[in-house]
């Protein structure tokens, strides 16, 4: 990835991460976290995770934030009206998160931890490459997953369902539709 | 190749009038001329002087209009995020094999991604937000219950589509567009060509309707339905982003078209042409400039699109529009299972078959 | 190349604000919202470590996550549902049915 193209998606990714916790609008902060998304896409793609960057813009770029943008309609949320929430809590909660920010650029940002790069292989990030780990090493893994989308499709089913027996083959329809929108 | 898109898509408002008129068995636009130019030649005014000028001038000198209570900022950004990822998909679709012009080779592909058949699924998916915000940013009930069914609308169809380009992976082996193309390059049983339609017929089935139905046109037109939201997430857009959202369901019908080609219709190949000239069935062969067959494959490109835009352009002037539950249920129960056993059968015979095509 | 410590900086920060939204906002929707851009916080830094190791394992740590985040998202949203239609609220304060 080249140093400028680098700069300038931290710089994006960083102002619309804050955009996310500062802004009043829960569809507004929803728009940030998808450029944050999509600006984190394309620094994997840059790092030469080709299939994982084109993964995270469809997964979570085209579905997992549509099922977010329909949960605010769905609730019908406006702007919030004044501040929430307790402001000790939030002046706390400040301190703590610039005490982590403060350790954790203590450990990354000395030079010691530039690893030697050694190049990629041919056919690195590829899908043939991923496919071969997943396949193989992490087969185990992948079935628990997939058994995981599963109960979590009717874990999504069964909360999301209203008790009126008319409504139910109506909403477990919607749910499914989203909760397979979603995986 | 953005050019080319906008073209297509300008045609396709031109085909959209004067053909709509055709199979209606009316006149269709035919009143704008450049004083009378057309009238006083007596050439028949055909309406191109409409579509290409007139209609364009109309709305871009149209008050640019935000309703009160709209989300300004989001109003105005929502027609170019529906139009931006449409035009960026462009890029990756190959028109042409190389060509060789003096000494220099070119490509014919403006990117040539080797993960393009991810990027696609990622712009069409991206491509959701400018409808949905659309709908919602204009503070209008009817914008956006037609936001809302836009969305779940693409996001179903999103689903069918992704499983039939699984499948054409499967059957080629590979996420390159333009490695696709050249896998349809010859022929079997000494006739017919190797095209992609012949291998998977299901798949086909399923990018047309899923591509119809992300394209927003009719039958799949519930989010617009005129006659009962009015425009839907349109509604409450004025002038040029009108227009940008209208070119947007334009480009994405050629954009639809030219990936149905591409996957299907052998892309730029010219049947029986190869880099040395024809090879025809009855063993006959004719020597073709290498020059010539690369020209002759980028007219194959654009006729074969064209040919499909027409034929979705039936398509759409014949069919009435679906009911919601229908396409619903069309899109979960009919095309997701269908789309689910068509890669099963296509790994099998990939399994069996012992490789890609 | 862009160094290391820059992008692991990058990601540390991403984080923080993930941490940061999370403590201060009371909107249960954002707070979620917060939770995402933590795990693509981290997911940044199993690429880029990935990457520079030379191994695909940071990648298919990817996957996962992803995987796994939209089953939480499909779960966690349906939760967020069943109890805004139980109480009308999503703010995390006026849940207090658990506090004594």
């Amino acid at each position: 990835m080249h140093t400028a193209l680098f700069w300038f998606l931290a710089a994006v990714s960083v102002i619309s991460a804050l955009g996310v916790v500062l802004q009043r609008n829960p569809v507004h902060c929803l728009l940030s976290l998808i450029v944050t998304l999509l600006a984190i896409a394309v620094m994997f793609i840059g790092e030469g995770a080709i299939v994982v960057g084109f993964l995270q813009a469809i997964v979570y770029g085209g579905a997992i934030m549509v099922l977010f943008l329909f949960v605010i309609w769905l609730l019908n949320l406006g702007v919030e009206i004044g501040p929430t929430g307790h402001i000790a809590l939030k002046f706390f909660g400040t301190l703590a998160v610039a005490a982590m920010t403060a350790e954790l650029m203590a450990f990354m940002l000395p030079p010691h931890l530039e690893v030697k790069y050694a190049g990629h292989v041919a056919g690195y990030g590829s899908i043939d490459s991923l496919s071969q780990k997943l396949f193989s090493e992490y087969l185990v893994a992948f079935e628990v997953t997939s058994v995981l989308l599963l109960v979590a499709v009717i874990g999504a089913v069964a909360l999301a369902r209203r008790t009126s027996a008319s409504e139910i083959a109506q909403n477990a329809d919607d749910s499914a539709r989203r909760a397979q929108g979603a995986s | 190749m953005i050019l080319i898109g906008l073209h297509l898509a300008i045609f396709l408002l031109y085909f959209e009038r004067k053909g709509s008129a055709l199979i209606q068995d009316r006149v269709g636009a035919n009143r704008a001329s450049i004083t009378g130019l057309g009238k006083k030649f007596g050439i028949p005014n055909l309406g191109i002087v409409n579509t290409l000028l007139a209609d364009p001038i109309k709305l871009f000198t149209k008050e640019d209009f935000v309703p009160a209570g709209a989300d300004h900022f989001l109003h105005t950004l929502a027609p170019f995020v529906a139009l931006f990822p449409v035009l960026i998909t462009f890029v990756v679709i190959p028109f042409g094999d190389t060509i060789t012009i003096g000494s220099r080779t070119f490509g014919l592909q403006a990117a040539n991604l080797n993960a393009a058949a991810l990027y696609l699924l990622a712009t069409i998916g991206i491509g959701v937000y400018g409808v949905a915000l659309g709908g919602w940013a204009s503070n209008n009930r009817w914008a956006l219950l037609g936001g809302i069914r836009a969305t779940a609308q693409m996001i179903s169809y999103e689903i069918a589509m992704g499983l039939a380009i699984i499948a054409i992976i499967m059957t080629y082996g590979t996420l390159d567009l333009q490695e696709m193309v050249r896998m349809q390059g010859g022929v079997w049983f000494g006739w017919l060509p190797r095209w992609g339609i012949f291998v998977e017929p299901i798949a086909f089935i399923l990018l047309l309707t899923a591509g119809i139905a992300e394209s927003k046109r009719v039958p799949f037109d519930l989010p617009e339905g005129e006659s009962e939201l009015i425009l839907g997430y349109m509604i409450e857009y004025s002038g040029g982003k009108q227009a940008a959202f209208m070119l947007t369901d334009l480009a994405e019908q050629a954009l639809i078209a030219m990936l149905l080609v591409t996957f299907f219709f052998g892309g730029w190949q010219v049947p029986w042409l190869y880099r040395d000239g024809f090879h025809l069935p009855g063993g006959l062969t004719i020597a073709v400039a290498p020059l010539l067959v690369s020209i002759a494959g980028i007219v194959a490109f654009l006729v074969k699109v064209v040919m499909v835009c027409i034929f979705m352009g039936l398509i759409r002037w014949t069919l009435p529009r679906f009911r919601y539950d229908q396409l619903m249920r069309l899109g979960w129960k009919i095309l997701v299972p269908l789309g689910l056993a068509n890669i099963l059968i296509t790994a099998f015979v990939v399994v069996v078959s012992g490789g890609a095509h | 190349m862009v160094p290391l410590p820059h992008l692991m900086a990058l990601s540390a920060a991403i984080f923080a604000i993930g941490v940061l939204g999370f403590l201060t906002r009371r909107n249960i929707l954002v707070m979620f919202m917060s939770v995402e851009l933590m795990l693509n916080a981290v997911n940044l830094a199993f690429v880029a470590l990935g990457s520079r190791l030379g191994t695909m394992d940071g990648q298919v740590i990817v996957f996962f996550v992803m995987t796994v985040a939209a089953a939480e998202a499909t779960v966690g949203l349906a939760i967020i549902i069943s109890i805004f239609r139980g109480r009308e609220t999503v703010q995390a304060d006026d849940l207090t049915m658990l506090k004594w």
